[in-house]
């Protein structure tokens, strides 16, 4: 008989058997496809079964804008290098596709190489998103599922379209956009914190922070519960949120001795969900009042005296007294 | 056995990939505590101050000035004869060491403007004088010689020129000077080819660097894109290469823009940023109709002055020693001079005296 070993933190266990198929179909539902296969080594970070897929026309509408934007990102970088490949290579960490200057607004016809690829890339990028987050919905209805999952990918593309789209129309130009590159994205952000006076002192990016380092922080102390008591079947979550067993008795003693409360089979999933929502969504809001409401961040916090004061060292703005930029 | 080889293995990759610069480093507070105000400099990296010594000790001064003494003398006609010898030594040290005299005279006639660079020689003499004497801002007292710049290259090492015009395909879309890997932008993706809206008036009225929000709401009349932060962006981490220093040596990283919060270097690199604008504008970009092609930018434009021009990695070009007390006709007040521009025939004979002085 197979002994599952729990006290490993990677996957010890492979089911193989009669492919699962999921729930019965309803009356006059199309007929799942049975391609499925078994692979050694998705099994050993995952369900070892691949299959059956479902794609459906959102999916491989999706799939197809997806793989449009990729390209017209791509295709711009390979141009910008002069189609040379080995630079392409070479350079891809730096290369980017900017959106257009100030001096196109918000217009939609801008000339391609001025910006109007950045503005055609967005919109079939968010085609795609938008497709794929649908399937999420329909194919959690479909299965009689909650749509906790469609719900939560909703927030992420929330803040996606704050960056690239709403926040842009509000400030009336294309050019307040993230541009698409690996380097020239993390540049932007901190341009971004300069231009509005120092972004962390935003409450909203303070709240998204929170919310970001403590889903990691979640995460990590879930998972290495979970794994601690696998020995006394403590992975049975969703039974053991009525029926504690011995498993759900010891995670649970043990973080009251060690911080004096815990969370629920139950509770730490919604103590997970909510961090993971509450990340992208203060994170966007807090993006949406930068420059519409808020052009310095830092007059901000001072102004609502939680920006600390530091001694004056004294210097002032030789502009005033000579004059020049 | 195998434990330690991988344990050695897991090390090995792990300074690998974190880049860091083992040796014995400095730390040098420079802002109030908690800030993170302060230089970390590696000792081994403390660049040794090369200054070539005169020529010769500096004979005084006879009765003749060099004006009287030589022919068509124009901008050192005021010193004497003797400090005038004394200077052309030094000066073929600092610009020309290979070249020698010829590099700017016609061996022939030394009283010869034919060969451009000396036209050129004269001009960033009453350069010099200028930033030695009205520059004391961004300068003190440490002053400025050829050397500052020159360091034995008859063309400084570090310049910059205004950008070509971009592809007009509209397949091949503009990359706006930026997102490349070159010193200019210490490597970032940040745009590299704004010196040009910073350090003269080239193309217009210098941009502003000052990017940050004024108020604490948007105003109508301060509209700054995050565009143009990243141009200023790319501006301060040319700052920080050439002078091998981070964000914090001049910057309260907690506000960049507030001057109160700020280090006095900050209000020194300010001055440096107008007395380059004096400079590229008063002293280089005139030049333009002088200098042969290969001595032109991409837009028919001369090398102009950046912050590296002089300082080369260091926080105080040649690390602070001052030169400028050996060679006191640079810190005369400039005369009264107009740097002659050459009409075309002039300019292809200077040009073929320069290649005929360089072969």
């Amino acid at each position: 008989m197979l002994m599952p070993r729990y006290q490993n933190i990677f996957t010890q266990v492979q089911v193989r058997g009669k492919p699962e198929m999921g729930v019965p179909l309803k009356y006059g539902q199309e007929h799942r496809k049975s391609g499925t296969t078994f692979s050694n080594w998705m099994g050993l970070i995952g369900q070892a079964q691949i299959g059956p897929v479902y794609l459906g026309w959102t999916g491989v509408v999706s799939l197809v804008c997806g793989l449009i934007a990729f390209e017209i990102i791509g295709l711009n970088m390979l141009a910008s290098v002069g189609w040379d490949p080995v630079q392409f290579v070479r350079q891809l960490f730096w290369l980017s596709l900017e959106p257009p200057g100030p001096e196109y607004g918000f217009s939609l016809f801008v000339p391609l190489a001025e910006g109007g690829w950045f503005i055609m890339a967005g919109a079939f990028f968010t085609t795609s998103v938008l497709l794929w987050w649908y399937r999420t919905y329909a194919r959690a209805k479909a299965l009689g599922m909650g749509l906790h999952v469609s719900w939560a990918f909703a927030s992420a593309i929330f803040l996606m379209i704050v960056l690239g789209f709403i926040r842009p129309m509000f400030m009336g130009s294309w050019a307040e956009a993230v541009p698409y590159g690996i380097f020239p994205h993390l540049d932007w952000t901190a341009a971004f914190s300069i231009r509005y006076g120092n972004l962390f002192y935003n409450p909203f990016h303070a709240l998204s922070i929170v919310f970001l380092y403590g889903s990691t922080l979640l995460f990590a102390m879930h998972g290495a519960t979970i794994l601690a008591v696998g020995r006394y079947g403590g992975e049975r979550e969703i039974e053991q949120i009525v029926d504690r067993g011995t498993a759900s008795e010891r995670a649970g003693l043990f973080w009251r001795w060690t911080m004096g409360f815990n969370a629920t089979m139950e509770s730490i999933h919604r103590w997970a969900w909510w961090f993971a929502v509450l990340t992208t969504l203060t994170g966007g809001i807090g993006i949406l009042l930068t420059g519409t409401v808020v052009d310095n961040w830092y007059l901000w916090a001072q102004e609502h005296g939680y920006a600390p004061a530091y001694p004056d060292t004294g210097m002032v703005d030789p502009a005033l007294s000579t004059g020049g930029v | 056995m195998h434990k330690a080889l991988a344990l050695t293995g897991v090390a090995a990759a792990a300074l690998a990939l974190v880049a860091c610069e083992p040796g014995p480093k400095t730390l040098e507070q420079s802002g109030y505590r908690g800030t993170g105000m302060a230089q970390v400099n590696l000792d081994s990296a403390a660049i040794v101050a090369e200054v070539p010594a005169p020529p010769y000790d500096l004979p005084p001064p006879g009765e003749v000035t060099a004006g009287e003494a030589y022919e068509n003398v124009q901008v050192l006609s005021n010193i004497s004869r003797e400090e005038f010898d004394y200077f052309m030594a030094a000066i073929t040290e600092w610009v020309s060491p290979e070249e020698g005299c010829n590099y700017c005279h016609n061996p022939a006639n030394m009283a010869s403007d034919e060969v451009y660079t000396k036209a050129v020689a004269r001009s960033m003499i009453q350069m010099n004088q200028k930033v030695n004497i009205s520059w004391d801002s961004h300068v003190k007292d440490t002053g400025v010689t050829c050397w500052t710049c020159h360091r034995g290259n008859p063309v400084p090492e570090n310049y910059y020129t205004l950008a070509g015009a971009p592809s007009g395909n509209p397949i091949e879309r503009k990359v706006n000077g930026q997102n490349m890997p070159v010193p200019a932008s210490a490597f970032s993706s940040l745009p590299y080819e704004s010196f040009g809206s910073y350090f003269g008036s080239d193309l217009g009225e210098p941009m502003s660097v000052r990017v940050s929000g004024v108020s604490m709401h948007p105003q109508e009349d301060h509209e700054v894109t995050t565009m143009e932060a990243e141009q200023t962006y790319g501006l301060m981490m040319h700052f920080s290469e050439s002078l091998g220093v981070n964000c914090v040596h001049c910057h309260n990283s907690q506000n960049f823009a507030d001057w109160s919060i700020s280090g006095p270097a900050r209000v020194q690199a300010w001055h440096g940023v107008q007395m380059v604008r004096d400079v590229n504008d008063g002293y280089i970009s005139p030049l333009a109709g002088i200098f042969p092609e290969n001595r032109l930018g991409a837009e028919g434009d001369p090398f102009k002055v950046q912050c590296g021009t002089c300082h080369q990695g260091q926080n105080k070009p040649m690390g602070g020693v001052s030169m400028v007390a050996d060679y006191p006709a640079l810190l005369r007040e400039p005369l009264d001079f107009t740097a002659p521009i050459l009409d075309e025939a002039d300019d292809e004979d200077a040009a073929a005296v320069e290649i005929a002085a360089a072969s």
